[in-house]
């Protein structure tokens, strides 16, 4: 029992977080009665510096051979801890995590020798994986200093131009016949009252100006294959008559861009696109000279913070006020009421806007969802909640405030990517708080309404973030991936292609070894490591390394107590 | 690869850097506490999906302290800049810390027999520290510090306890501050908010009553490395509330203090609500708002889930005062906005939501800088060249350029990163 690895033991009281609950000197006792180990030791925080320097110095002075941390969650500490081992020149996958907070004491709060009693069986679980360890091997791969970016719009275009500033090829795609997307059917814009194409233009200009991007209008991408550092790209024309015009491209990393589209209220408040229209609609009859009407009301929400449709788009109480500003500058006499739920409007910038809106004598009128305007041929009627009486207001033209919603092909686009969509279909960054410009795949990135409806303000500085997390990668020359891969056993392989088919990654493909003979290799920088092709295997001939049948059977058997 | 100078610490400052590193610049983080991390480090969990603030941001702040192109200047500030674009000089003024912070195990026994007793900041007053002590257990660095104006040691020294217990002999009451010059291309602002202090709006009775607290107070009450080990208690009787009340825009949105909004205090008094009944299983919270603002991501949800999973009842009105009964329990007075009548509710703690304001040091940086304010205080930018100051070369992200959440900044201090990061290789 004795002859196999010096494993050593950290117990973490993350603070009172785990301490508060679970009995951590008893796991500590119980720890030092397992077999092979040989050092126990409990920190406040394990993951503090001096909880680090702890580890380093138990390996160096202790000679531990395998290290277990019995604390948080490998979600956001594993990578600390395996450094930490690497440091003190430990093979970092001679590391095992054993969560007992999310598992033990946050779980099992209310019930604390439960708690501790389930620590102890998974520390044990973990001391037993841990002794069948072994060491894994990183890869690194080089890096194409170039982006891909999907969409051009201001969005996808500021983010190009960043890039391209900093000496990074790019490839700029856009689905329509021009870059530019939203901006070029708006009017003005809050809270400034620039105009919209001015803007938009100059960027453009900028764009086609810069000999670093390379602009493909009318085109949409085909195909993704690759990996972080290496993706190749097919990008095909849709014009038509159709071309059959493709490119083929390789890239370091990925942006998003693709923006939003605006919800049409067909069957909503009498809509009819003549004297109901959208507050998009609006902005083209200003545009386009259209405008012409004395008494205006709005009506917020319309199709937004509903029960099938239950978020609030952020842009749509701004753009109300910014046109119902817009309509009083036109004709100052004008009437223009706005009926609304919450104004949503936050921060310096369009706080003093909606005040500057009531100064200037636009009607704020709340109503709730218990009783919605009704629209009806000479005027809206609503029920104001704050007088708490029925008014009927007469109208020349009524104008919906409708919310931005996904794009239809989004998810077809995310597929592609490997990349998740919400349940609204906007794509889905891999943590809300603090990595909201980030895919979980490495290498892409998102921006602009294509992640969420947002101010402009607020969708250029994800550009700029997003082409900086590009940047991370492109700049390096190399990059080094996770040793947690799939390996095939090629003696075992019948090369029947389930690993090919299950794979989410494009991991696994089918060599021809012999004439006739064939078995599945993995490129072991798209694998994720998930295990899902051992599992689909029917000979045993993948395995997923570091998960291996023999260590998951060993911790089975621990926590069935044998 | 050029340098790149990032003031403030906070998680703004944090992301810039961790960008910027990873680019391949330098980074010199400029704190002006004795740790990183700013506010996110004393919040409890996060709204919109709760995760604990210290669980997703310490592996953060070791990040930096390990990153081979961070340098981390704690107790600093600028004092001066010289030159221009892409040649800036800069110089800092560090404070002694009088603990070598790189020998410091952060053992604790110094403040074992430390006999001063003072409040302790990080906790919003509500427990103490010693004289030398450590901000918080995941500090970064990892290091005890003493404060000289706390101390009754010195010269000649009348108490030198804490030198006679370390063990690692790292206490040094010798040390001097420093200036340190700097060249760096460009520079990030990161210096984040204060909150604002609610005594002004008597009406509420904070600190009047003790159990009138904000929103930052309950954040560490209920926090389990905070004061009460994460029991959420009255301060009066130290009892677990049965009612609470949240107060919306204290200070924001008001023609007397500040005119705008402060982004997210809809969104953490929803999630305080919501972690008190997590907390107390039969507690129940009303919030008093004005207009619920919540149209970020998965907001609206949250809220609708604080309503029907956690009970929480949303009224809108403002609260027109708050008076003390005999036994600390709290009324609240507030206009029923239905029926337009005076109303009246009783809660057992009343939870302020007070606005994010400019910090004083907002103003001496720009001061420092030569950049322009905006009405608020905050340093200026342009909507739609949004991470830039009024001067080349000088970028800002997080609160101290207008009140915003966690992603918000985070996304802004990438933008920052991005936008410095083309002047710190000299292309512009
Ligand atoms: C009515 C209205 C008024 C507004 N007014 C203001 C305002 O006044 N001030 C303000 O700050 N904000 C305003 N906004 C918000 C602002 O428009 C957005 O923040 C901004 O347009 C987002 O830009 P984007 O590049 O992300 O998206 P978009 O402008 O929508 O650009 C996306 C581009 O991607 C292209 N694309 C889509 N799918 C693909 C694909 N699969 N392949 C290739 N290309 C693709 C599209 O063709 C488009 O060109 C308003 C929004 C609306 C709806
Ligand atoms: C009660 C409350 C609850 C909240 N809850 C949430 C939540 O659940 N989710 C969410 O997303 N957001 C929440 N927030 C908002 C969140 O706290 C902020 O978004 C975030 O802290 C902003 O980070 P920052 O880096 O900009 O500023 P800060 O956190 O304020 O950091 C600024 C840093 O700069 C340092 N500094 C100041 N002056 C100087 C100087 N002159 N030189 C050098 N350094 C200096 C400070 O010491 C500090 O370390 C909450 C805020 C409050 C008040
Ligand atoms: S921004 Fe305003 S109009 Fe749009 S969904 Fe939100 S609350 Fe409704
Ligand atoms: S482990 Fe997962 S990612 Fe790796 S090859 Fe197998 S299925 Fe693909
Ligand atoms: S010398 Fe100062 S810091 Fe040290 S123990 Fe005495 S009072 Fe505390
Ligand atoms: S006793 Fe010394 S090593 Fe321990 S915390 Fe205090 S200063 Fe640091
Ligand atoms: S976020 Fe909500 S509570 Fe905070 S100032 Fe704005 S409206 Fe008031």
């Amino acid at each position: 029992m004795s002859e196999g690895p010096r494993i050593g033991v950290f117990i973490c009281h993350c603070g009172s977080n785990i301490a508060g609950h679970v009995d951590v000197e008893a796991v500590e006792a119980y720890a030092r009665t397992l077999p092979g180990v040989v050092f126990v030791q409990r920190n406040l925080y394990t993951c503090s510096d001096a909880g680090l320097s702890e580890i380093k110095r138990a390996i160096a002075e202790e000679g531990l051979e395998r290290v277990v941390v019995a604390a948080c969650t490998p979600r956001t500490h594993e990578p600390l801890f395996q450094e930490a081992c690497r440091e003190a020149g430990l093979n970092p996958y001679l590391f095992e995590f054993v969560n007992i907070r999310d598992q033990c004491s946050w779980v099992h709060m209310q019930e604390p020798e439960a708690a501790t009693e389930k620590a102890k069986d998974l520390v044990r679980m973990g001391v037993v994986k841990a002794r069948l360890l072994e060491p894994l091997e990183e890869q690194e791969v080089e890096v194409e200093p170039a982006a891909l970016v999907v969409g051009g719009g201001m969005i996808g275009m500021t983010a190009a131009l960043n890039l391209a500033e900093r000496g990074f090829a790019v490839r700029l795609v856009e689905r329509g016949p021009r870059l530019g997307g939203l901006l070029l059917r708006l009017d003005k814009l809050y809270p400034t009252h620039e105009d919209a194409r001015a803007l938009v233009a100059k960027r453009v200009a900028e764009v086609e100006a810069h000999d670093r991007i390379e602009v493909f209008t009318s085109s949409v991408v085909s195909e993704i294959k690759g990996f972080v550092g290496n993706y190749e790209v097919k990008i095909t024309s849709n014009r038509q008559p159709a071309t059959g015009n493709q490119h083929s491209l390789r890239v370091g990393a990925i942006i998003v861009a693709t923006g939003a589209r605006v919800f049409k209220p067909e069957g909503l408040y009498g809509y009819d696109g003549q004297r109901v229209i959208t507050q998009f609609e609006l902005e083209e009859r200003f545009r386009t000279g259209g405008f012409d009407a004395e008494r205006v009301v709005m009506i917020q929400c319309v199709g937004a913070r509903i029960p099938e449709r239950p978020y609030c788009s952020r842009i749509c109480c701004t753009t109300a006020i910014k046109n119902a500003l817009q309509i009083r500058e036109r004709q100052p006499h004008a009437q223009v009421y706005i009926l609304y739920r919450d104004t949503e409007t936050q921060g310096t910038r369009y706080e003093a806007y909606y005040t500057r809106a009531r100064e200037a004598g636009i009607q704020f009128i709340r109503y709730s969802l218990r009783h919605p305007p009704e629209v009806t041929d000479e005027r809206v009627v609503v029920y104001d909640e704050l007088l708490g009486a029925r008014l009927g207001i007469p109208y020349d033209l009524v104008v919906l405030s409708t919310p931005l919603v996904a794009c239809e092909d989004a998810r077809e686009l995310a597929q592609m990517l490997k990349v998740p969509v919400d349940e609204h279909g906007f794509f889905l960054e891999a943590h809300v708080k603090l990595r909201p410009l980030d895919f979980a795949t490495d290498g892409i990135y998102v921006a602009g309404t294509a992640r969420w409806p947002a101010h402009l303000e607020e969708t250029i500085t994800q550009a700029y973030g997003a082409a900086a997390r590009a940047a991370t990668i492109l700049s390096k020359d190399r990059i080094t991936s996770s040793g947690v891969v799939a390996r095939v056993d090629e003696a075992l392989c019948r090369g029947c292609s389930r690993c090919v088919e299950v794979c989410e990654f494009g991991a696994p493909s089918l060599i021809e070894t012999a004439p006739g003979m064939k078995v599945a290799r993995v490129n072991p920088v798209m694998c994720k490591g998930c295990g899902a092709c051992a599992a689909a295997c029917p000979t045993g001939a993948m395995t997923a390394m570091h998960f291996t049948d023999e260590q998951v059977t060993a911790m089975v058997r621990a926590a069935l107590g044998h | 690869m050029g340098e790149v100078l990032v003031i403030g610490g906070g998680i703004a400052g944090v992301q810039a850097a961790l960008d910027l590193a990873e680019m391949g610049i330098r980074v010199h983080l400029v704190e002006k506490g004795p740790s990183i991390g700013g506010r996110m480090a004393q919040l409890d969990k996060t709204f919109p999906t709760n995760d604990c603030s210290t669980c997703i941001l310490s592996p953060k702040m070791v990040d930096c302290a390990r990153h081979p192109r961070i340098a981390i200047y704690t107790l600093s500030e600028v004092q001066a800049v010289a030159g221009e674009v892409g040649d800036f000089t800069v110089q800092v003024l560090k404070r002694a810390r009088y603990v070598d912070e790189t020998a410091c195990t952060a053992c604790g026994d110094c403040a074992q027999v430390c006999p001063v007793v003072r409040p302790d900041e990080f906790q919003m007053g509500l427990s103490t520290r010693r004289a030398i002590y450590i901000p918080f257990a995941q500090a970064v660095p990892q290091a005890y510090l003493r404060n000289r104006e706390d101390c009754l040691g010195d010269e000649p020294i009348a108490c030198g306890r804490c030198i006679e217990a370390c063990r690692k002999q790292c206490i040094d009451f010798d040390m001097q501050d420093e200036v340190i010059e700097l060249s760096v291309g460009s520079i990030v602002l990161a210096v984040g908010m204060e909150t604002f202090d609610p005594v002004a709006l008597t009406e509420y009775g904070y600190t009047r009553y003790e159990n009138v607290i904000t929103g930052l107070e309950f954040e560490r009450l209920i926090c389990a490395s905070g004061p009460s080990g994460g029991r959420l208690i009255r301060l009066t009787d130290r009892q677990e509330p049965r009612t609470i009340g949240f107060v919306q825009c204290v200070g924001s949105r008001s023609l007397k203090y500040q005119r705008f909004c402060s982004s997210v205090c809809c969104m953490h008094a929803t999630k305080e609500a919501i972690l008190a009944r997590e907390h107390i299983p039969d507690v129940q919270s009303y919030i008093f708002y004005t207009d619920l603002r919540a149209s970020g991501k998965g907001f609206q949800e949250y809220i609708e889930r604080a309503r029907r999973e956690y009970g929480v009842k949303y009224i809108r009105s403002r609260v027109a005062r708050i008076e003390e009964d005999g036994d600390g329990r709290l009324v609240f007075h507030y206009e029923d906005a239905a029926t337009s009548r005076p109303q009246q509710v009783k809660v057992d703690l009343a939870v302020l939501a007070t606005s994010l304001i400019p910090g004083p040091d907002v103003a001496a940086l720009a001061e420092v800088l030569g950049l322009e304010l905006d009405e608020y205080g905050f340093f200026r930018t342009n909507p739609f060249s949004p991470t830039d100051t009024t001067r080349e070369g000088v970028f800002t992200c997080g609160c101290c350029r207008g009140p915003a959440d966690i992603p918000q900044s985070v996304a802004q201090a990438s933008g920052a990163a991005a936008r410095a990061a083309q002047y710190a290789t000299g292309n512009t």
